[in-house]
């Protein structure tokens, strides 16, 4: 919607300034340890904060009011709180007018969200529902900050539409202090989205299907660049199963664990012609593999940058040798060019940096030596003199916008894997504090708070009702698949609720579990919403 | 993208005198803040650069002119026309003494600070005799990523303050008893795994004594392998979340023996969680 994706705000106008924040669909306190940190300031300095999430999680904890709603019902809360906020008078009609646009077919699509309606659909009473919609509408400075609780859904980007509807509403962005923040979950996804390592952007977010700026890289890297935009992950693995796609080159990712329905995602990996992987470790992926290239750890045996979730780029650096034959990933990657007939030279990790100052506008100012004197730099930052930005879209706030923001009107679309009589549980999956996707990395220490893990956590009273034992252990039945776990009943679910995660894929395959029904535009799965039922094992 | 920042009112300065020297600094800064401007550095236990000062240590206490007693300096804001001596014999003595007092009762044996102004102040530990009470006891092992040794603990408050309010808030750990018996616990003294500990690490980063100390380092330090004089320590990004934690790898031997992350990076302000600090071994899982 904005053009470059990421957050729209820094971190210290978060914990210096912002008198309300909301937190939907993220744990930050375990999954952001620090993040939570510059909030916790926030909340000690007097501002409010608002938890929108499932689960009572130990973020909602903090909040002054927790909003637990049904999984995959933002959308109908989002538009409730609009329609408050909009009924109450708190739209900041000269924003929305100066600098949006679509907010007439927005403020219709919403008029049905009465609180009543959203309380029936959501499962939140219609009295928090106000509140929120209030404090939303009288806040100076709004922050909202989202996860995957947001985005790891059937309509995912959907839900990021709702998100930022509510900020346009009240001028919540592109000013110090109200923002926009998707924390990001791994220490370069927002480097690598800058990198160009999406399907339709060239790096610095440049479209791939506009000629003018195609011209620009094929002139510099001197080959003909394919005018369509590639495919995303779930779309890749859509291409395998038509035989469109028979060989798969993977780096630094276990999609043998991390994709949802594992069955389907197994069977797929292992009909390919070919797959490489490139990992720092022997991975189930790895595995499967016709060809492994051992790397090094980019973050520990390697020179490099990373870009942060308030879009700071800042330089890794090699501490240690890697081990064995491990190379570094740019060295593989032009070994690999050199046996494919292409000589990309021997580029160290700055030159390569420098072609992309060169190459990409809003990086050109971030030299090694001005990242590493300023202690990294949030994008865009167009030249040597320029000091970054701490936030973006401040052209919202200009006498003439050129460019406005506009508003898009979105539909509840429940999640795809329905609750019936035969799988009554909503499962929901999330991170835990000390562990890390499918464990690749954390389950290399050994920690206390490891201990059961691997559980399926469901409420006291579905335990009670399905005659399930705390400690004890159950069968889990989704329609793609059954696993064994461990059971513990947890004070944070609410009936009706069951959760697990995706870090113990050895002991659990939770996956096995998930469904793939994926976002089309984002190509992300619904790891958030699996129908299922469970059964005691005695 | 320009967009109008509002600039906080000037602050104001005040003017001092510290052992004869006029130094003028922003209102709100310390005693010792105005000492460290003059490069006069005064002793320090208790005080973090990223704590709330609680001042329990008394050895950074100055004279004051016009004050009955000696203030510390870490906590007394700076006023203006302020006449302080940090090296009067009546500062010189009162160091001297809580030093004293300090290393007869607990362990230094790693706590080069301590050590260094025990020596500056030319105390004697041992002038109470063999029989002086110290908090000598076993040191706790009960869990795989840090150990206590309360032999050592000098009861600054440090990692009650880091574990609290000024930065994680997880509330693990306070001071306990009373006297002599004031001791830092867990609720209802509970092993580490029973509490509430997450194990963020954020009290031993700010531990001055290695009280809290990392099982790596304390397991190397016993087996005699530990080596801070052929130590590297290189900045680098956590490889976890997105939040962009900066970290010091300090490297003994190709191998990582213990993760801090520097004060002075506004993200981190020297804290991290549990994946930052500990979740490094995975590179060193790897065989060659």
């Amino acid at each position: 919607m904005f053009g470059a994706g990421g957050g729209t705000s820094s971190y210290e106008e978060l914990r210096e300034t912002a008198d309300l924040i909301v937190l939907w669909g993220s744990n930050a306190r375990e999954a952001h340890p620090i993040f939570f940190h510059h909030l916790l300031k926030a909340v000690h300095r007097g501002a409010k904060l608002y938890v929108v999430d499932p689960r009572r999680t130990s973020s909602a904890q903090w909040a002054d009011l927790w909003l637990g709603l049904d999984v995959g019902t933002d959308i109908p809360l989002s538009n409730a709180i609009a329609r408050e906020v909009i009924h109450s008078g708190y739209v900041n009609e000269e924003f929305v007018a100066r600098a949006t646009t679509g907010y007439e077919a927005y403020r219709e699509s919403v008029e049905p969200w009465t609180l009543e309606e959203a309380e029936r659909v959501t499962g939140v009473p219609a009295a928090a529902i106000k509140e929120l919609a209030h404090a939303w509408g009288a806040a100076k400075f709004p922050q909202l900050c989202w996860t995957l609780g947001i985005t790891e859904h059937h309509n995912a980007v959907d839900n990021v539409f709702a998100l930022i509807n509510l900020a346009l509403l009240v001028g919540g962005v592109g000013r110090n202090g109200a923002g926009l923040q998707p924390l990001r979950g791994q220490n370069n996804v927002q480097g690598g989205g800058d990198m160009g390592a999406i399907p339709n952007k060239l790096p610095g977010f440049q479209d791939v299907e506009d000629a003018e700026l195609r011209a620009k890289f094929e002139a510099a890297w001197n080959v003909p660049l394919p005018p369509k935009h590639g495919l995303h992950l779930s779309g890749m693995f859509e291409a395998i199963e038509h035989g469109d796609l028979s060989a798969l080159y993977v780096i630094g990712e276990n999609p043998a664990q991390s994709e949802a329905d594992q069955t389907r995602a197994l069977k797929l990996l292992t009909s390919l012609d070919c797959l490489i992987v490139q990992d720092i470790f022997r991975t189930k992926t790895a595995e499967l593999a016709d060809v492994v290239l051992p790397a090094s750890a980019s973050w520990a045996e390697a020179e490099g940058t990373v870009t942060s979730s308030e879009r700071r780029v800042q330089r890794v650096r090699k501490a240690l040798d890697p081990p064995g034959e491990a190379r570094d990933d740019i060295e593989i990657v032009y070994e690999l060019g050199r046996h494919l007939g292409v000589d990309l030279g021997s580029p160290r990790a700055e030159e390569v940096w420098d072609e992309l100052r060169s190459l990409s506008p809003m990086h050109a100012g971030m030299s090694y030596e001005r990242l590493e004197q300023l202690g990294g730099i949030q994008w865009p930052c167009w030249d040597e003199q320029h000091p970054g930005e701490p936030f973006l879209h401040g052209r919202l706030w200009e006498d003439v916008v050129e460019d406005p923001a506009p508003f898009m009107v979105v539909e509840h679309s429940p999640p795809v894997d329905e609750l019936d009589a035969d799988f009554p549980l909503r499962l929901t999956t999330g991170r835990r504090l000390e562990s890390f996707n499918t464990g690749v990395q954390t389950g290399g220490f050994s920690s206390p708070l490891h201990r059961g893990g691997e559980a399926l956590r469901v409420s006291p009273e579905d335990g009670a009702r399905y005659g399930l034992r705390d400690g004890g252990r159950a069968l889990i039945t989704s329609r793609r698949g059954v696993v064994e776990a461990p059971v513990a009943f947890d004070r944070m679910l609410r009936p009706g609720l069951a959760f697990m995660n995706l870090h113990f894929p050895d002991v659990v395959e939770t996956n096995v579990l998930t469904i793939d029904a994926t976002d089309p535009k984002s190509g992300t799965a619904e790891f958030k919403a699996t129908a299922i039922r469970v059964e005691a094992i005695a | 993208m320009t967009q109008a920042t509002l600039l906080a009112a000037p602050k104001r300065m005040v003017e001092l005198t510290v052992d004869g020297q006029t130094v003028r600094v922003l209102d709100g800064s310390t005693i010792l803040d105005a000492c460290r401007q003059l490069g006069n550095e005064q002793p320090t236990l208790c005080y973090g650069d990223t704590l709330t000062p609680v001042n329990v240590c008394r050895v950074c206490v100055v004279e004051l002119e016009g004050s009955r007693t000696l203030v510390p300096s870490c906590s007394r804001k700076a006023e203006e026309g302020m006449v302080v001596h940090t090296d009067s014999e009546r500062v010189r003595l009162s160091r001297r003494l809580v030093l004293e007092l300090l290393g007869s009762s607990v362990d230094l044996s790693t706590a080069p600070a301590a050590l260094e102004y025990i020596e500056q102040y030319d105390a004697d530990p041992s002038r109470f005799g063999p029989d002086a009470a110290t908090v000598a006891q076993p040191v706790k092992i009960d869990n795989d990523l840090y150990v206590r040794d309360y032999s050592k603990c000098i009861l600054c408050y440090k990692c009650v303050s880091a574990c609290g309010e000024d930065h994680q808030n997880t509330f693990a750990i306070a001071v306990a008893g009373r006297g002599f018996d004031a001791h830092i616990s867990t609720e209802l003294d509970v092993e580490l795994p029973e509490s509430a500990c997450v194990y963020c690490g954020n009290c031993i980063a700010v531990c001055p004594t290695g009280a809290l100390m990392s099982k790596a380092e304390y397991d190397k330090r016993v087996a005699g392998t530990w080596d801070p004089a052929g130590e590297t320590v290189v900045s680098t990004v956590c490889p976890y979340c997105g939040v962009g934690c900066n970290l010091e790898l300090h490297v003994q031997e190709n191998e990582i023996v213990t993760v801090t992350s520097p004060h002075d990076h506004d993200v981190t302000e020297g804290n991290l969680c549990i994946k930052g600090r500990f979740g490094y071994r995975f590179v060193q899982n790897r065989s060659a």
